[in-house]
């Protein structure tokens, strides 16, 4: 992890955007006037005919979406993960995932790490509903590398995909170099004390408490659940049958997230018991991210009292 | 291969009723009144407007509806089956189990079904992305969306409204299927959507008033909506809800309700006695 440089997943996002414009002429982008804060303004500006602002209408951006893409385009929709699924969740689900049509939903500010904006703009149930609709990918990508290689990969799939993605910069995890795989977490180390299973911003977070108690000899392995669904479910029995301890921690309300997805595999496969972090079936608040995340108790600090406070 | 003969035309759209009530028939179950009252329409469409071709549905250049008002897919399948994209047959299976008939339109199911549609305002969204699609792609296919009226009050409708405009969607036809009804009762008593014409005509449409079970107004109406530039039209249909079944007509309680076996034979009795 390198610690010094950091870029938000949004950013990566509209930056892979302009590159995969270049190579595929069926990507086409719609916004709903937030694409300065998605950063999809980059590929308007390089591909102003396949750029398509739909205003302030996210029901109807969906839908526009869906129909462009039964004519074989590959729309990428961006807005606030707030508005993407929750003003327009039945578009979501009558108009693209039961016909399993090819759009990819970029929803950018999702978490209470968008920070000073409050409960309404911080998205904390969108893991949740999109996991639940059939034909639907989720992913939620944790730094710049990992999201470039979403962008690029969710393109070659045919069907709906959720990309969820964060407004707060975060540390460059990867190395140009890592491969990922849809479905396929990554794994940290192999300490047998504890797995913590982190997605998006909280990765970092997770890496950060692992190298923290690394220095008292306490040996722990983070999984990065890049991909909810579907889900790695041999890295969670196999974590579930070397290590004493399960964690998930997330950015998301612990109902209906990353926890019940780890909780649904576990409760399947290998009964144990699982510790989740995340926002406690709260709505957000004000504040500035970091002190947010420090406050919602899904910080490093915080896995590691979970960690320490349990041994 | 297009048909101009008024009377022929005529004639299918009474198959295409009849089409209607031997589904809504045989699955006890399903949505006569507003299928009835588009049958002219689709009719009209399939049969004499739309560049389509039954052996080949997914043609590239085809022209492409929506039917935003989806519980009138018996109207829609019994049009299909009519033209030869399944067998007449199939229609007895509408609403089973093992159909592909489903209660609202499968795009995937039904071969000349272009968009998945049943939850009510999603359509011109639809819509617009497939004449954007064939503006990108500089191909010259026609997109036609049928909404009900009383799906008027859904707030998407007029979202796409503005996008239809806003994009200059010339390639776009709306038809709105005015047989003034819905659920609850008479659309003014249950949410005034009315005057429908000055509102889409406010939102930048060319519009168009027509008797919707006049087939020469509604092929002229075609007519002049591909002359239009620059703009979407929109062709306001004014129908009959349950047209064509004397005791279905302008009753709102035969919106989702299935005629028992002596309605059936009333019902196929009246329609023959039609030819």
């Amino acid at each position: 992890m390198n610690k010094f440089e950091k870029k938000a997943t949004r950013q990566s996002y509209g930056e892979e955007l302009v590159c995969l414009g270049r190579i595929n002429s069926n990507v086409v982008v719609l916004d709903a006037d937030l694409s300065g804060a998605t950063k999809t303004n980059l590929f308007a500006k390089k591909f102003p005919e396949r750029f398509f602002d739909i205003g302030i209408a996210e029901q109807d951006m969906m839908g526009t979406a869906a129909g462009m893409a039964t004519c074989g385009k590959i729309p990428f929709v961006s807005t606030f993960a707030v508005f993407a699924c929750g003003r327009a969740y039945d578009q979501i689900r009558n108009s693209i995932c039961y016909p399993k049509l090819n759009v990819k939903i970029c929803a950018t500010h999702a978490g209470i790490t968008v920070g000073e904006d409050g409960a309404t703009h911080q998205m904390l149930e969108d893991i949740n509903m999109m996991r639940a609709l059939p034909n639907m990918t989720v992913i939620s990508t944790s730094d710049d590398v990992q999201t470039k290689w979403a962008v690029e990969e969710i393109a070659k799939i045919e069907g709906p995909v959720y990309l969820r993605l964060a407004r707060l910069s975060t540390p460059i995890i990867y190395n140009e170099k890592q491969k990922f795989e849809i479905g396929k977490a990554v794994q940290f180390g192999d300490g047998n004390i504890a797995t913590v299973f982190a997605t998006g911003v909280t990765v970092a977070e997770a890496l950060k408490a692992k190298e923290e108690l690394e220095k008292e000899d306490i040996h722990i392995r983070v999984v990065d659940m890049h991909t909810i669904k579907p889900i790695d479910e041999e890295i969670i029995v196999k974590s579930a049958k070397e290590t004493k301890r399960l964690i998930t921690v997330e950015d998301h309300n612990i109902i209906g997230g990353l926890g019940t997805a780890v909780s649904d595999v576990l409760s399947d496969k290998y009964p144990k018991k699982l510790t989740r972090l995340g926002i406690r079936d709260v709505f957000g608040k004000s504040g500035n991210a970091t002190e947010l995340m420090k406050y919602f108790e899904i910080d490093s600090k915080a896995i590691i009292d979970e960690i320490k406070n349990n041994i | 291969m297009k048909i101009n003969n008024v009377s022929e035309l005529k004639k299918i759209a009474n198959d295409v009723r009849i089409g209607i009530i031997e589904e809504v028939y045989n699955a006890q179950s399903g949505h006569p009144g507003g299928a009835l009252s588009v049958a002219d329409i689709l009719t009209v469409l399939y049969f004499n407007e739309m560049n389509i071709d039954e052996k080949n549905p997914d043609m590239q250049n085809r022209d492409r509806l929506v039917l935003s008002k989806g519980h009138a897919s018996p109207a829609l399948y019994s049009v299909l089956a009519n033209k030869g994209f399944f067998s007449k047959e199939e229609l007895k299976t509408f609403r089973k189990i093992d159909s592909n008939l489903q209660g609202h339109p499968d795009k995937n199911k039904v071969k000349g079904v272009d968009m998945t549609t049943g939850s009510l305002g999603q359509g011109l969204s639809a819509a617009n992305g497939m004449a954007l699609a064939g503006k990108l792609d500089k191909l010259n296919y026609r997109v036609y969306c049928i909404l009900g009226d009383g799906e008027l009050e859904e707030g998407q409708v007029w979202e796409a409204a503005m996008t239809s405009h806003h994009y200059k969607l010339d390639n776009l036809c709306v038809i709105v299927d005015n047989n003034n009804l819905q659920i609850d009762g008479k659309v003014e008593e249950v949410m005034n959507i009315y005057p429908i014409a000055d509102k889409f005509k406010s939102f930048g449409f060319e519009t168009i008033q027509i008797d919707g079970h006049n087939i020469t107004q509604i092929i002229e109406a075609f007519g002049k909506a591909k002359k239009v530039k620059d703009r979407p039209t929109a062709i306001i249909a004014k129908t009959v809800k349950g047209k064509g079944v004397s005791y279905m007509e302008n009753q709102a309680g035969w919106h989702g309700k299935a005629p028992n076996e002596d309605e059936y034979k009333r019902a196929i009795n009246e329609l023959k006695n039609l030819i």
